[in-house]
């Protein structure tokens, strides 16, 4: 069942991009490229949700809360992805990274352990591991206060692609996705995360969580982490003598 | 420890502050033997570095004693000797693989501030304000090294400190700029500045085949040092160098030209005081006249080096020279590690003694007062070394 979802959501998502590129619309084709290059190997094509939740379309495909009956066209594929999880208005990061000298094996490994997220990633306190799929997230927030979520692993493509999501009652609904690309220069590793912000007074303590600029902090998670594996261990100045006073 | 504290600009203090630690496996803590003040120094002096801190320990070149090792650094010994390059490099990234180590992808934790405004972070340096990593400086007692394993060279018995520190920057910076120009057999190379890196710079073009090098600068000492070093010279307060330099070349220009000056050039005349002030007013923050200069003045097909460091935007840039001239231009901050034993080499062998640029050398304590001559070069002062531990 899954897998004929699976399929074809594949082929809808794929015809869709075709036509989104050719028709040029709202100035998204940027968009649309970097989620067509976001998984290769042609088996799972997210092009086309580009101005989409990533986590609606994750559950979609776990789930099979999405249905092929023959969707034509981009919008109303849209349309069934918003009604299908209900989230418009998410905050989405992506960067990319290229590391030296370690295979997507090596890389894929690492991070599999989600345990070993927070030695790179400065705004998780911890990671705990579950069962296969689940794991538990704690991330610092303001006055000593921290938000958890538990997460699970959607896809797990060994030594190429995983990706995981908040499942129902987290303090914050976010969803991530890593891909280990083998290229002529190095790993090419990909990390796409996405969060709603919620209302009320959890926002600031989220923006703190997630970073005010959360390009950057993306960014700097990244770059820890391709020191970590290149250089094997973490630039710092941190605890340095300077005659502040 | 004692060391050299930026607390403004034209205000540096020797103070009393913690000793340094390891902070990662891979460091080292070094006893400062010998340090220098770098003409660049002047520019975080003066103030043009907008991500300098109150307290924050100056120098990048220097050299010492092993004191503690991180564990994982296997190569030198406590009490080893040893000469640290101002540029911090990993070793096993894209860029220190390809022999490029002032690119290093790994040693500048605050890489995002240069990323803003460059695109792309080069390293981690010494010294050298917040956007280069914040690393705390040499000139004072000890220092902290990273990635000490490939960062620590050891220097061979019977050397002395003044005849390696300046393998630090300033003698492989002179050593690049000029192997950067290209040099073919018969070549002349012009090289704007007479600092301490045009010094080494005029030094290394003989050394790497050069037949005629002309120096060019105001001030007489350092004219006469390039003078010393086989150089012609010429003082662009008397003479209008372009001119002059197409007439000592046959009508043709220099085969290479170099700037060895850098944002902080001496304004000269309307131009440079057109970019004077384009600099006060923040739209435009570095005064690039000698790059001008050297652009125009170069033959057609020639090379133009760039040693001199820049951090942001230059306004006209003689691009059709540039380009209808057909020239090359080349720049970078130093692969120090790359020039280390090949330049220690040559040492050695007495091809050159690099203490020939040293005019001053003073306790850590009168970091203060090098500062002051070393800006306003007054005392004849061409290159400062600092002496931790020397009675002040
Ligand atoms: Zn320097
Ligand atoms: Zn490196």
């Amino acid at each position: 069942m899954l897998k004929t979802n699976q399929e074809a959501i594949e082929m809808e998502l794929t015809s869709s991009s075709n036509s989104d590129l050719q028709s040029d619309r709202s100035g998204n084709i940027s968009d649309t490229e970097r989620w067509g290059s976001l998984i290769t190997g042609g088996a799972l094509v997210l092009t086309g949700l580009s101005q989409r939740s990533l986590r609606g379309a994750l559950l979609a495909l776990a789930g099979g809360g999405l249905a092929y009956h023959g969707a034509t066209g981009q919008k109303s594929l849209q349309d069934k992805v918003t009604e299908a999880t209900g989230l418009d208005k998410n905050i989405r990061v992506e960067k990319t990274v290229t590391i030296q000298n370690k295979s997507p094996e090596e890389l894929y490994r690492f991070w599999h352990d989600f345990e070993n997220l927070p030695t790179f990633m400065k705004h998780l306190k911890s990671v705990t591991i579950i069962d296969e799929t689940r794991s538990h997230w704690v991330a610092n927030a303001p006055l000593d206060t921290s938000v958890e979520w538990d997460a699970q692993i959607v896809t797990d493509r060994e030594n190429e692609l995983i990706t995981w999501t908040s499942v129902e009652g987290a303090d914050v609904d976010n969803s991530g996705m890593v891909r280990f690309k083998s290229t002529d220069r190095g790993t090419e590793v990909k990390v796409v995360i996405e969060y709603s912000p919620p209302g009320g007074g959890l926002t600031a303590a989220i923006a703190k969580v997630f970073g005010e600029e959360p390009e950057q902090q993306l960014g700097d998670d990244l770059r820890r982490f391709k020191m970590l594996m290149e250089a094997g261990e973490i630039a710092t100045t941190e605890g340095q003598p300077s005659g502040h006073k | 420890m004692k060391a050299v504290c930026w607390q403004g600009t034209n205000n540096v203090q020797v103070e009393t502050v913690p000793d340094p630690k390891i902070l990662n496996p891979r460091d080292a803590i070094v006893k400062i033997t010998t340090t220098a003040i770098c003409g660049s120094d002047l520019h975080l002096y003066n103030g043009f570095n907008p991500t300098m801190q109150k307290g924050d320990i100056l120098g990048h070149e220097f050299m010492g004693e092993v004191v503690e090792l991180g564990s994982a650094v296997k190569n030198v010994k406590i009490g080893d000797r040893v000469v640290v390059p101002f540029t911090i490099s990993c070793g096993s990234c894209f860029f220190c693989n390809r022999d490029l180590w002032s690119l290093c992808d790994n040693s500048n934790p605050n890489a995002w501030m240069v990323e803003k405004v460059m695109g792309h972070s080069p390293s981690g340096l010494f010294g050298y304000s917040h956007m280069t990593g914040g690393y705390a400086g040499g000139q004072a007692e000890y220092a902290r090294v990273p990635f000490a394993d490939v960062g620590l060279f050891k220097i061979p018995d019977g050397l002395t400190d003044e005849q390696v520190v300046f393998l630090t920057d300033i003698f492989p910076t002179g050593y690049m700029a000029a192997e950067n120009c290209d040099i073919q057999p018969g070549d002349t190379v012009a090289i704007w500045g007479c600092g301490p890196v045009g010094q080494f710079a005029i030094r290394s073009a003989f050394m790497l085949g050069a037949d005629r090098v002309i120096a060019i600068d105001r001030v007489p000492e350092r004219l006469q040092m390039a003078k010393d070093g086989g150089a012609e010279i010429l003082n662009y307060e008397e003479i209008e160098v372009g001119d002059a330099l197409k007439e000592m070349t046959g009508g043709r220009g220099p085969d290479s030209v170099m700037d060895a000056v850098g944002m902080e050039a001496h304004g000269m005349g309307l131009e440079g005081f057109y970019d004077k002030a384009m600099q006060a007013v923040k739209l435009e923050t570095d005064r690039p006249n000698v790059l001008r200069q050297a652009i125009v003045a170069c033959r057609k097909g020639g090379t133009v080096s760039v040693p001199g460091v820049y951090t942001g935007f230059v306004d006209k840039m003689p691009m059709g020279a540039f380009m209808n001239k057909g020239l090359t231009m080349k720049t970078g901050q130093t692969h120090v590690h790359r020039y280390l034993q090949p330049l220690v080499d040559r040492v050695q062998k007495g091809e050159i003694d690099p203490s020939f640029v040293i005019t001053h050398s003073l306790p850590l304590e009168q970091a203060p007062h090098g500062y002051e001559i070393f800006k306003h070069k007054k005392d004849n002062c061409i290159k400062i070394v600092l002496k931790p531990g020397q009675a002040a």
